[in-house]
């Protein structure tokens, strides 16, 4: 990985809490990370680990209650709420069910339209063109299904008509949180290669969240790994998938089935279910699953630290570690 | 030769609905064996949880035309009344679904639950039942399980909840489980428990299993033999041994080429299969998938091909197929 020029996005210590008092739940829990301009970050991690609430806090569809989202140089969260609406234009995100995050009583072009009505950004035909346009790069003839609802269309089409959607202000940075897991494989390998080349048209950043691994491996170029609302790992996808220097990043992996029997490796597997991020373990989060811990990781949480060009992991222990 | 435990041949599951006929399945034949687990994977639609409710007799009487057969131990299932079949259910054949919320009834207590399904499905006493239900609980991995009997589905994570279907499925000591999708929906982690458990109960009680997946990876790992469905047939059957390197049929390949790997380079370009399913409510001429296939020739968008041995254990059902031709 080669880091060019400034990130992006730069989420600084985001914090998400729910409730208050003793029923608060810290569903994301200090979080850090960069996305540089025209690179994929996966977010990947256990249901429950903060990932998708990371997506939305970064959107301020959630309110974080503590931390910085910097677009540029400019901070989201200290922005006043009108400038903030205007900044967020910049980042878009599409959600895990295509079919519900559509109107289905709306026609399609008017919902790729209305990012464009609101902001007022065009006018009559240019709107028409642009539709037409958006329409196009996601593979709808416009022509053809322009005119019909949102209840017409499969979910992968839905999904297509989604990102036409979230495209059209045309944004630098794209959520995608959970954008392929509800549909076919077939499908999904659809829209992967369309988010591949809009990406490169666009000059899109992705910040793409999923739990399934694979998925995450061919699309992005550096990941980082969700534990119990705090990343444990982040790292060159690659480089982590190949040597992981977490215990519960090495865990996650060896979980992931393959289609080829002959390469079974050897399965490692994760006792256990998370624990409620009510009321997490003391010093590492991981430690009540973790088969090297120790009380050291009961009493003091380890900091994220490099222990490789563009390794950062937050372990007492770090495996695949060459002294 | 014992013949098999399960034997499905020629079925026809057809709904009707205000358009028309819908054939689901669409002529299917197969077998399991005593102790062997089958995997039969296919995309949303292929049809491959209509045939495992028609194989368990769970089709309501109405709006649905069954022919064929299914035999299971020598006893017909298809178009015999739900009152003969629920003597067979529990003891004889059982299901794990999906989703363990909607499989589990939300207001009782999932210990009575189980103990529910022994006293109906074997007649022992309630209070045997709930010492057998608590011992069920036990082995299917549930922590604290003296604890958790009187908890409801709504108080446990999905892993517990699937983990209690599974206790209550196998309570009365079915001799075929067909388990539908039962770890979609659930983290990669707690999947792997599951599908261990599975194997560890199969193992123990000498059941046969089908695991209907979408989840190539799943069979892949799991099963001895594999039958890939589309549009409501069976196009490939082969050796799960053979299912990476040998398959037959271009959509087997298309499906294991459109998988994304975990040892694929990042931006690993995926080959899609373009286009979709086709609509079963239109009658069909040819191959279903010809129309997505890269192979289609005009043989193959007029004639239906029928499934054809290719030595060993495996069939196909293709004209171009792919890999040497035997």
């Amino acid at each position: 990985m080669t880091i060019q020029s400034k990130p992006i996005l730069s989420v600084q210590n985001l914090q998400v809490t729910f409730g208050r008092g003793k029923k608060a739940v810290q569903a994301v829990a200090g979080i850090s990370f960069d996305i540089y301009p025209g690179e994929t970050l996966g977010l990947v991690g256990e249901s429950g680990c903060g990932k998708s609430t990371t997506g939305r806090a970064i959107m301020q569809i959630e309110k974080p209650s503590g931390g910085h989202v910097k677009l540029g140089d400019i901070d989201l969260i200290s922005s006043a709420p009108k400038e903030a609406r205007r900044l967020r234009t910049r980042l878009q995100m599409i959600f895990q069910d295509p079919i519900s995050s559509l109107n289905p009583r709306r026609k399609v072009r008017d919902i790729v339209a209305e990012p464009l009505d609101y902001w007022k950004v065009v006018t009559g035909d240019e709107r028409a063109a642009k539709v037409d346009d958006l329409l196009r790069k996601v593979g709808i003839d416009p022509a053809v299904f322009g005119h019909r609802y949102a209840r017409q269309f499969s979910g992968g089409q839905c999904q297509r008509i989604s990102i036409a959607r979230a495209l059209a202000m045309n944004p630098e940075v794209l959520i995608c949180d959970e954008v392929v897991s509800a549909l076919d494989v077939s499908v999904q390998a659809q829209i992967l290669n369309l988010l591949e080349d809009l990406k490169a048209e666009y000059g899109l950043s992705l910040l793409f969240i999923a739990h399934d691994l694979a998925v995450v491996k061919n699309i992005a170029d550096r990941v980082a790994v969700m534990y119990l609302g705090k990343i444990v790992e982040i790292g060159g996808s690659d480089e982590m998938y190949e040597a992981p220097h977490h215990p519960y990043t090495d865990l996650l992996l060896s979980a992931v089935v393959d289609i080829d029997p002959s390469k079974k490796h050897e399965r490692k597997v994760l006792q256990g279910e998370p624990p409620s991020p009510s009321n997490p373990p003391s010093g590492c989060r991981f430690r009540t699953r973790c088969p090297f811990a120790t009380e050291l990781c009961a009493s003091t949480e380890p900091e994220m630290s490099e222990i490789a060009p563009g390794r950062f992991v937050a372990c007492h222990y770090p495996l695949n570690v060459t002294k | 030769m014992k013949s098999p435990l399960l034997v499905v041949s020629d079925l026809h599951t057809t709904f009707e609905t205000p358009r028309g006929p819908l054939p689901a399945v669409r002529g299917v034949s197969f077998s399991v064996a005593e102790n062997q687990t089958v995997g039969i994977v296919g995309e949303s639609g292929s049809g491959k949880t209509v045939l495992a409710r028609t194989v368990m007799g769970l089709q309501p009487i109405r709006g649905v035309t069954l022919s064929g057969s299914v035999l299971l131990n020598g006893k017909e299932i298809v178009n015999r009344p739900h009152d003969e079949l629920r003597h067979m259910w529990g003891s004889e054949v059982a299901m794990i679904f999906q989703d363990p919320m909607t499989s589990l009834n939300p207001v009782r207590r999932i210990g009575d639950q189980i103990a529910e399904s022994l006293q109906v499905g074997i007649g022992i006493k309630r209070k045997e039942a709930r010492a057998r239900a608590l011992e069920l609980l036990v082995q299917v991995g549930i922590p604290s399980p003296e604890d958790r009997f009187d908890a409801y589905p709504s108080q446990l994570s999905g892993g517990m909840r699937q983990r209690v279907v599974i206790a209550s499925a196998l309570s009365c000591n079915p001799k075929l489980v067909l388990a539908d999708e039962p770890t979609t929906g659930l983290d990669v982690t707690i999947q792997a428990q599951i599908l261990d458990l599975l194997d560890k109960m199969k193992a123990e009680r000498k059941m046969s299993t089908i695991l209907v997946t979408h989840d190539l990876g799943v069979v892949a790992t799991r099963t001895d033999h594999i039958y890939v469905m589309y549009a409501g047939r069976i196009v490939e059957s082969l050796p799960t041994a053979d299912l990476h390197a040998h398959h037959r049929h271009p959509y087997t390949a298309a499906l294991l080429n459109s998988t994304p790997r975990i040892e694929n380079k990042s931006h690993t370009r995926l080959t899609a299969i373009p286009g979709s399913p086709p609509n079963l409510l239109k009658p069909l001429t040819g191959c279903a998938f010809a129309a997505r296939c890269s192979f289609a020739t005009d043989l193959c968008r007029n004639q239906t091909p029928e499934l054809r041995r290719d030595g060993g254990a495996s069939e196909f059902a293709c004209f171009n197929p792919v890999g040497v031709n035997a």
